[in-house]
């Protein structure tokens, strides 16, 4: 009976860890799922708001138009047809709320019955009219053309340099500048992190006593414990303007202003992991090699760090890994502009902190919204091939070892 | 017992669901529903209102899947969520609970104190690029605006740039406090925020819609009065089905007392 009761607890303490990790493995599956779901989606959408039209006169030769250049014709940009394979007439803007000033309220109606026939007959009388409005409104008989805009393509939405996503009549899904920030502020980031973790470790695993360790560890890894907006804040008021006057530029809000804050945030990870590779060098070597006349520094930069090189390299890719799904912090002090970055003393935009800032106010499941999320997935691709990269180093280490 | 249990449960659910209401959406108007709820509920002991920020898309989504009653925005709602709504065969009410007045602020070291519609617009737009083409020193301008997304974003680009886009250049802020921030320790800086955060750190600048011909400073009484140009209202959304359970709050809020709350919290009252 005692055994009966033994074997059943085993079975279901196993059944329970199977069933937790089950659930894990689903749950990650389904975010993942649901992402690409998402944002996937976004290839299936015009970048006119849904609901909406873009119509000309009757007589304009185009029949379709890129997103583009509406954004132009509609900021004034483009002022002539001709600049877009039309006729040389000047273009004439026209948007919902403008109909007052070519019809009377009487002949709009009071509950707008009207509206329709008026933009109708609006359209056909100019023929330089461009006009945006509600699908209802276009008329049984409408005397105008309605322009064909196409879908948004691959090419379009990874190539493209302009992030307008709530532009009317068409939004502008460029995530390249996108992509572009957030390397570039990662990058400078490690380049940061990487020489001042590795030589913190260093001296933790191999120099310092262990007064002075027992001291500095906790230290370092409360760095690891600070919330990330008070890591964003101090970057605005303290590195911020430390970068504007030392540079001398006019503006403090840069990707270099956000490196140095994801380089500190980074530092935890490197130092930790490095130090714990380098701690796991055996001591018989380290011997062998002073025994052999070798210094201490030779013996570090010889045998513990060749030694200790996964692991190293296994912390670093880590810390960018961390410093690339960053949001909070990034957001308050790189300035945000999403334009390509030419030097690291511009204003930047990374994919996070454009996520965090916008999808509270993204209409759901719109086109925006799944801008949103394809832009999650390309977050998600990346990070996938670090931590692939760190799988691929670690599991090399092991080889070298027999 | 068991029976007690299910009548009393019953019994706590009708009365928790006769009262309680929930909003849901724009974080500027979070602070005043906040207060608003607070003293409603101190009048009305029996009353339950719970708010909750995210955004004015977020409350807006939220008042499709049904899972808020007041959906909190600065902004109008957009064709395709109102389009949304009339699939769901549903129908939504609007109604303006205050205004919110935006003030242009410089750094206060700058020397310019106005500008016109026209020269904002510019600005914002990127075709004015230094100082010295509004009047003030050889210095490069630094817009700085809100996210993307913000109701205050669009509203600004509504009426101060004439519906053109920002210029790609402009740095946006999450957070009204952040530009503030940037704006009182950048020298060439500019930027827009709501009347009530305007502090000593950041000069508030004089606004003229009529090219030139008056500037007016942005304030309480300028705000109240409409004299000053760059205002815009507050609204709370709801359906149209539920317009029984909320009204005596919406009455509430633009009740007297109500309205008074408005302008504690820092935002303009409806005028009467």
């Amino acid at each position: 009976m005692k055994t009966f009761y033994k074997k059943f607890a085993e079975k279901f303490i196993e059944g329970l860890l199977m069933l937790s990790g089950t659930v894990t493995s689903l749950t990650v599956v389904l975010i993942v799922f649901f992402l690409f779901k998402e944002g996937v989606g976004v290839f299936n959408q015009k970048p006119v708001e849904d609901g909406y039209v873009i119509a000309v006169n009757k007589n304009n030769p185009l029949d379709k138009v890129v997103s583009e250049d509406i954004k132009n014709i509609y900021d004034q940009k483009i002022t002539h047809w001709n600049e877009v394979g039309g006729n040389p007439d000047s273009i004439i803007l026209f948007r919902l709320e403008d109909i007052s000033n070519y019809y009377s309220d009487e002949a709009i109606g009071e509950n707008f019955e009207g509206l329709a026939g008026c933009i109708s007959r609006l359209t056909d009388s100019l023929p330089g009219i461009i006009a945006f409005f509600p699908e209802k409104y276009l008329d049984k008989n409408f005397k105008g053309k309605v322009l064909d805009v196409d879908k948004i393509s691959l090419s379009e939405f990874f190539m493209g340099e302009e992030w307008f996503p709530t532009a009317q009549p068409s939004a502008q899904l460029g995530v390249m500048p996108l992509i572009l920030g957030t390397l570039w502020v990662s990058l400078g980031a490690i380049l940061l992190a990487l020489p001042l973790g590795l030589a913190a470790s260093i001296y933790m695993s191999e120099i310092a006593n262990d007064r002075v360790r027992s001291i500095m560890k906790p230290l370092i890894e409360l760095l690891a414990g600070i919330p990330s907006v008070v890591y964003g804040f101090f970057g605005l008021v303290i590195i911020v303007p430390l970068i504007q006057e030392t540079f001398n530029l006019p503006v403090g809000e840069t990707g270099l202003a956000g490196s140095i804050v994801l380089g500190i945030m980074a530092l935890p990870t490197i130092i930790t992991i490095s130090e714990d590779a380098m701690r796991n060098t055996p001591r018989a070597m380290k011997e062998a090699s002073l025994a052999l006349g070798a210094s201490k520094w030779q013996t570090i930069y010889k045998v513990v760090v060749p030694y200790s090189i996964s692991g190293i390299t296994a912390g670093a890719i880590l810390g960018i890994g961390r410093a690339i799904g960053e949001t909070m912090a990034v957001l308050m002090v790189t300035g945000n502009a999403a334009v390509i970055p030419h030097s690291i003393l511009e204003p930047v935009r990374t994919i996070p902190a454009t996520i965090a800032a916008e999808l509270g106010e993204a209409p759901a499941g719109g086109l925006h919204y799944k801008a949103l999320f394809a832009l999650g997935c390309i977050l998600f691709l990346i990070t996938l091939f670090i931590n692939l990269s760190v799988e691929f180093v670690t599991g090399r280490k092991k080889h070298n070892k027999h | 017992m068991k029976t007690k249990l299910v009548v009393l449960a019953f019994a706590l659910y009708t009365t928790t669901a006769g009262f309680a209401q929930k909003l849901k959406g724009s974080d500027t108007v979070l602070p005043l529903a906040q207060k608003e709820a607070e003293s409603y509920m101190k009048q009305n002991k029996a009353a339950k209102v719970t708010v909750t920020g995210g955004g004015s898309g977020v409350g807006l989504a939220a008042l499709v899947d049904g899972t808020t009653d007041i959906a909190m925005s600065s902004r109008k709602i957009k064709m395709a969520e109102k389009m949304k709504l009339q699939d769901a065969g549903k129908s939504v009410k609007e109604t303006t609970i205050a205004y919110d007045a935006l003030a242009v602020v410089v750094n206060p070291s700058n020397k310019v104190s106005q500008l016109t519609r026209e020269q904002l617009e510019g600005i914002f737009t990127g075709k004015i690029k230094n100082w010295k083409e509004v009047g003030g020193d050889d210095l490069q301008i630094t817009v700085y605006s809100r996210e993307t997304s913000s109701g205050t974003y669009e509203f600004f680009k509504e009426h101060v740039l004439n519906n053109k886009n920002y210029a790609s250049t402009v740095l946006s802020m999450p957070a009204t406090g952040a530009i503030i921030q940037s704006v009182s320790q950048t020298k060439g800086a500019i930027g827009y925020v709501g009347l009530a955060y305007v502090e000593k750190d950041v000069k508030a600048i004089k606004v003229s819609y009529d090219k030139g011909k008056t500037y007016i400073a942005p304030s309480m009484a300028t705000a109240k009065d409409k004299t000053y140009p760059v205002i815009r209202p507050l609204y709370y959304y709801y359906l149209s089905t539920v317009e029984k359970a909320v009204k005596p709050f919406i009455d509430y809020v633009l009740s007297a007392d109500g309205q008074k709350i408005v302008e504690e919290v820092g935002y303009v009252p409806l005028s009467k």
